[in-house]
């Protein structure tokens, strides 16, 4: 049941990729329609003419006092130049044809690529959050293969078949119709095995799709644990668990292939067959004399005429060609199935992506370049080298007037409610105070809340209740693109993008000079393992840095940061991977990125934040402690407890 | 680096084709009988589809010559005669019909039988060989390059055999027929075909030349587009933290439209065949129309024409048939030279010698680790051959049974180098390390590694339950002891805590658990095992102090005979070792307790007051 209903909610997506395609491209759909409808008619003229010209040679050796040599070769001449005009045609229209595809489904496939990834881009953080990533990459490098397959193959394909198809069946119907009759039930027998065995194939492959999915999965497990693998001499065991992926992926597949591969075969022989049948049964009529029924009327103006044996065969020669070539076609439209049954549910998930709605960014107001007047006001400028200060610039609908505050970094959350969905909250009643320049840190056990808390400050998530103060504005009404700038960040998790190194420190702020870039590496102590590379700061990332250590990466995130130099800054878990003894040296140089600036810090080690201003000790959701570390341990909490280890953090 | 790792391997790499294929093809094994029954198949029913035109064609060329009998000379066939004649024929062509149905099917299903089965094998194969790879041969080649080999190499190779199977067989077969029935329905016009033919033929290959390294150019283009939509999947939060949704939506469309400009370009070339391909048809038909129009209307009346009217359309349906089979051979072409660069990479992971794990049938191996006993002689050590600088050097060390060891020393310090020879995760390259007064070359691998637990710096669980996790150590590990080993490990308390307890499961990557917690299982996993020596390396670095105090407790108490040797960051992981050797840019900086240490190591004083004075850890 559950199937039946999908099938009928998948056309939708389907249909929508095909207007998205024809819309876009109209002059080159149009033009590939007519060089199919081009190409269609020329290759079903041509046996035509050729018909003609063995007539005309027929007629001239039966009758040669007739025809002299000159008449006759002058009407194959004629008729050859018709044939070679209809060649000419189907040429051009073949080759045009053929390059508008290789064009258009190329660019139809990168409009598309580019439509997806950009809508992607401004989807919320909580789209990533809840969807598996490898699933969001196979709708790039599969669904959208698969959709262009269908545009430019199937379509095409289908198109031509169809005008053989309509143009085989009218001819039929002015010869016989009741030898079309026979023609078109069989060509109904033909499209029921179609659906049947296509439908099977299609759901196999559909099958394969999705275990091709956990096949990868499982071995990209195994490569990523390879050498935990070999330690445990567990090879004979992963090979076991490979094995059953392995053996389940050859059956589904060995399954889709034979329907694939049988369906051709199956559909030919149909075809022969009603090719017999048409013969024996055309036989039978024209023996016992049954008057024909065609749409041109006889001679007697009826449309029922009895017809001479020898006309009757005329019949019937003419007809059965044609019986080859509209089995043909039906066979030939339903080779495609397959891709068609893949490309409804490749739309399906693209869709599911682009019907996603995107972040909005409904704030007001703003950041901008000022400078302070004679009278000590903030005014806006737009010259940048008078500016010397930043501001927020808050224009107030109720009486069109605009203040403008200095950007200073004060944060404050009253009675801030969150949670993920809304069933369930995991921040009670947060209320802190960061002044500028004050160093916030949270201590908590894992799922306490502490990066909860930071992806609110950025808007990755909205908060359901309290508020949230930036500057003493309410960072709801502030442009979550302008909030963001203000901002820097440096996360557990560091992702590092292809590129040279300095591409990746300047991705903090793209105008950044490389003098500017290399001093912000060196306040991340990242310069001299920077230097020690042997292209230095032209060394190029691959995959995410995987060419370097953890630590490494750690240190480069920290001087992309840097060099943003944003007046907050969030640090996750930004030093876990460095040592202890390259730590203290960063520590320094974070120490100076620090000054001045709003600091929020969440680390394991205590040593990293012992310094904060205030420490918030969190506890599911909850803070249950606040205050400086002395005051902390004078308290004798739980911070104390977990300062002395006698508690344990996770 | 990588960049240069992938050129490496797709032009430095001259493997010998004939090699490659060989051993490629060695992966049909058992399903040899259906890749040679779906060949057989597939050659009858090439065979039928060339016989059954003809015979239809011979069933009108009947019924016209009882329409020409009537209108020529007047005679009126017999409607048995005309019925005769037509069940004969629809009697041959339902037989035709029949094999070629028959034979359509067994083909398509010996068809994919072979080539699912055939993949099936490939990727055996390929995975069997990788868990032979030692630490060596898995550095040669990164977790990534392994995982595309074993996914998108193979389903190239598989279309490639499939092709192979199913057309390689059917275009020549329909050549030779067609090119045999041309030439004897009429000998002296088939000279159209040998000019058009080679034209043809001559402009697919050039075609194919010169598109398949556009085709291998772009795909590299295409790999890293895909690579920086996988970094924008991964890392939206630096991207939306920086505010670069509109610089990357740019690089992403630049790069896009890179990709485009290669693949159109590559397509276009390939889009030329259909037209060639015509105008080679059309160009025979419309030669063959006027010359043989020409021939006939000459020679009429004469009694020995060269050609008639019947012989010159078979020879436009045979020369159809001709082109589009050399249409499909230069398909098989492209979809193999597509492959090529696939099946390369495949062989190259094949080939590859396991470093270490050879000769593993000597029976003078041993097969006993006596003691935890371990001695580092005149060890030094370098990842590669060719590498100028040793990542190891003249290590001298001995360990005692039953003894806590700890190790410090910066990051690079080849800490993890040092223990990585212990379980002989790579061989020395001079001097020698002993286990149990044995060398571990002379040690029965798996044997050896079995009594090695060893908690690697790069934690890994493993989709399933915990259960299934731990048992890893040891299959037949009762839950008691499971719940020991955790205990020992303090994971116990939080196992608990999971509403499965130990039946929860883990996702894929362990991303469900936290560092802390995947870094106590894993210890976990390792003492389950209950080996002769047991190394943790930095595997608490996510656990908090007391924990980890409590866990190497846990270890001196229950298993006081098993070597215990542990990396860490922190001072206060290893000050309570016997001893603790300092590591500093691949050597032996200092080995002594504690307290002798902070008398007189300079790096290890360093370290400690770093930790005491910021961390106050205890």
């Amino acid at each position: 049941m559950e199937n039946i209903q999908k099938t009928k909610k998948k056309p939708s997506a389907f249909f929508r990729i095909l207007k998205g395609y024809f819309f876009n491209h109209k002059l080159a759909t149009a033009l590939s329609v007519l060089c199919v409808l081009l190409v269609a008619v020329s290759s079903f003229a041509a046996p035509l003419i050729l018909q003609n010209v063995t007539r005309l040679l027929t007629e001239t050796l039966e009758n040669p006092a007739q025809f002299t040599f000159e008449a006759s070769w002058g009407q194959v001449l004629i008729l050859g130049s018709i044939l070679i005009c209809c060649y000419i045609i189907s040429i051009i229209a073949a080759f045009t044809f053929s390059q508008i595809n290789a064009v258009v489904g190329q660019k139809y496939m990168d409009e598309l690529r580019q439509e997806i990834f950009k809508h992607m881009e401004d989807l919320p953080v909580k789209f990533f959050d809840t969807h598996d990533k490898g699933d969001i990459m196979s709708v790039y490098t599969n669904d959208v293969d698969t959709i262009r397959q269908l545009v430019i193959n199937s379509i095409p394909e289908v198109l031509m078949c169809s005008c053989t198809f309509v143009a085989v069946l009218i001819i039929m119907s002015i010869s016989s119709i009741w030898l079309l009759f026979i023609v078109v039930i069989g060509a109904v027998i033909m499209m029921f095995s179609a659906k049947h065995v296509g439908g099977k194939s299609s759901k196999n492959f559909i099958a394969q799709q999705k275990i091709i999915g956990q096949e990868e999965g499982l071995v990209e497990e195994m490569m990523n644990g390879l050498k935990v693998i070999k330690s445990f001499n567990h090879e004979e065991e992963s090979k076991a668990k490979f094995d059953k992926i392995n053996q389940e992926f050859n059956e589904v597949s060995t399954k889709a292939n034979i329907y694939a591969n049988i369906l051709m075969p199956i559909m030919g022989n149909i075809g022969n067959l009603l090719y017999i049948i048409v013969a024996l049964v055309g036989t039978l009529l024209c023996i016992y004399q049954v008057p024909n029924l065609s749409f041109i009327p006889g001679t007697d103006g009826s449309l029922l005429t009895t017809l001479s044996v020898p006309t009757w065969i005329g019949i019937i020669i003419s007809f059965l060609p044609m019986v080859r070539q509209f089995t043909n076609s039906v066979a030939q439209m339903s080779n495609q199935i397959n891709t068609i049954a893949l490309s409804i549910g490749g739309s399906e998930r693209i869709y599911e992506i682009l019907d996603e709605p995107q972040e909005v960014d409904d704030g007001y107001v703003k950041l901008c370049r000022a400078k302070y007047d004679e009278n000590g006001n903030i005014v806006e400028v737009s010259n940048k080298k008078e500016a010397t200060i930043w501001a927020w610039k808050h224009p107030h609908q109720a009486d069109g007037t605009v203040t403008y505050t200095l950007l200073e970094g004060d944060i404050r959350m009253y009675d801030v409610d969150f949670g993920y969905v809304p069933e369930k909250i995991v921040l009670h009643n947060i209320t802190l105070y960061a002044k500028p320049g004050q160093k916030v840190a949270f201590v908590g056990a894992t799922g306490a809340g502490k990066t909860t808390i930071t992806n609110l400050l950025n808007r990755f998530y909205d908060i359901a209740d309290g508020k949230i103060r930036y500057d003493g504005i309410n960072i709801n009404k502030i442009s979550k693109k302008d909030l963001r700038e203000s901002l820097g960040m440096v996360l557990q998790d560091t992702n590092l993008f292809s590129g040279t190194i300095m591409d990746n420190i300047r991705y903090g702020k793209l105008d950044a000079t490389d003098e500017e870039c290399i001093a912000a590496a060196k306040l991340a102590n990242a310069d001299s393992f920077i230097t020690r590379l042997p292209e230095g700061y032209n060394t190029v990332l691959r995959n995410d840095g995987s060419n370097l250590s953890q630590g490494q990466r750690q240190l480069l995130s920290i001087a992309r940061a840097a060099v943003h130099n944003a007046p907050v800054m969030i640090l996750d878990e930004a030093t876990s991977s460095i040592d202890t003894r390259t730590e203290k040296i960063v520590t320094e140089g974070m120490d100076n990125l620090m000054k001045g600036r709003t600091v929020f810090v969440i680390a394991h080690r205590l040593s990293t934040i012992q310094n904060s201003d205030v420490i918030m000790v969190l506890d599911h959701g909850n803070i249950i402690e606040r205050g400086s570390h002395d005051e902390l341990i004078a308290q004798k909490g739980v911070y104390y407890q977990l300062y002395t280890g006698a508690f344990e953090l996770e | 680096m990588q960049k240069q790792e992938k050129l490496e391997s797709y032009e430095t790499a001259n493997f010998k084709y004939k090699d490659i294929v060989k051993r490629l093809l060695s992966c049909v094994r058992e399903y040899k009988k259906a890749s040679i029954l779906s060949v057989i198949f597939i050659a009858l029913e090439t065979l039928m589809e060339c016989a059954i035109p003809f015979v239809m064609s011979m069933l009108i060329d009947q019924l016209e010559e009882v329409v020409r009998l009537n209108a020529e000379e007047g005679v009126v066939v017999s409607n048995s005669v005309i019925l005769n004649s037509v069940l004969i024929f629809s009697g041959i062509l339902l037989g035709l019909a029949l094999v070629s149905f028959t034979c359509g099917v067994l083909a398509g299903r010996f068809s994919a039988i072979a080539s699912s089965g055939y993949a099936k094998n490939l990727r055996k194969d390929l995975f069997y060989k990788i868990t032979t790879f030692s630490f060596n041969n898995i550095d040669k080649f990164s977790t990534s390059s392994l995982v595309t080999r074993q996914t998108m190499d193979i389903w190239y190779v598989q279309m490639a055999f499939m092709m192979l199977i199913r057309v390689a067989l059917r275009a020549p077969l329909m050549l030779v027929f067609s090119i045999v029935m041309a030439v004897i329905m009429a000998p002296d016009m088939s000279w159209i075909y040998a000019i058009t033919v080679p034209v043809l033929a001559a402009a697919l290959i050039t075609i194919l030349i010169k598109v398949t390294p556009l085709f291998l150019k772009v795909f590299k283009k295409y790999d890293r587009l895909n690579e920086s939509i996988n970094e924008n999947v991964r890392g939206i939060r630096v991207v939306k933290t920086y505010v670069r949704e509109e610089y990357e939506k740019e690089k992403f469309g630049k790069a896009s439209d890179e990709v485009r400009v290669g693949f159109t370009k590559a397509e276009r070339l390939i889009a030329l065949t259909n037209p060639v391909m015509y105008v080679a048809m059309y160009l025979s038909m419309a030669l063959i129309i006027f010359i043989g129009s020409y021939v006939i209307l000459i020679n009429r009346g004469s009694e020995n024409s060269p050609l008639s009217i019947g012989q010159m359309s078979s020879l436009i349906t045979y020369g159809a048939q001709i082109l589009s089979s050399l249409m499909m051979l230069s398909m098989i072409f492209f979809m193999i030279s597509m492959s090529i660069a696939s099946m390369k990479r495949i062989y190259e992971v094949l080939i590859e010698e396991p470093t270490i794990g050879k000769n593993q049938d000597n029976p003078n191996l041993c097969k006993e680790v006596a003691t935890g006993d371990i001695e580092f002689k005149d060890v030094n050590f370098k990842y590669k051959e060719t590498a100028k600088k040793y990542a190891l050097s003249d290590i001298n060390v001995k360990i005692k049974s039953g003894q806590m060891v700890g190790i410090i020393g910066g990051t690079g310090s080849s800490k993890s180098t040092l223990v990585n020879l212990i379980s002989r995760f790579y061989d020395t390259t001079t001097g020698e390390v002993l286990v149990g007064g044995v060398n571990v070359k002379d040690y029965d691998v798996k044997a050896l590694r079995d009594n090695v637990g060893m908690v690697l710096q790069k934690n890994v669980l493993f989709s399933g339950t915990i259960n299934e996790n731990l048992r890893w150590g040891n299959k037949e590990a009762t839950q008691e002891e499971i719940i020991n080993a955790c205990k020992i490990a303090q994971a116990d308390s939080f196992v608990q805590s999971f509403p499965d307890k130990y039946e929860s499961q883990i996702l894929q990557g362990g991303t469900n658990v936290s560092g802390g917690q995947k870094q106590r299982l894993c210890i976990a996993r390792a003492i389950i095992k209950n080996p002769k020596i047991l190394i943790l390396d930095d595997s608490t670095s996510a656990v908090d102090t007391k924990t980890d105090a409590l866990i190497r407790r846990g270890l001196r108490e229950t298993l006081p005979n098993t070597t215990k040797i542990i990396i860490a960051q922190r001072v206060s992981s290893v000050t309570d070792a016997d001893f603790i050797i300092v590591m500093d840019n691949g050597t032996i900086n200092g080995i002594g307790t504690h307290d002798e240490l902070l008398k007189n190591n300079a790096i290890y004083k360093e370290i400690y007051e770093i930790q005491n004075q910021v961390g106050g850890m205890k």
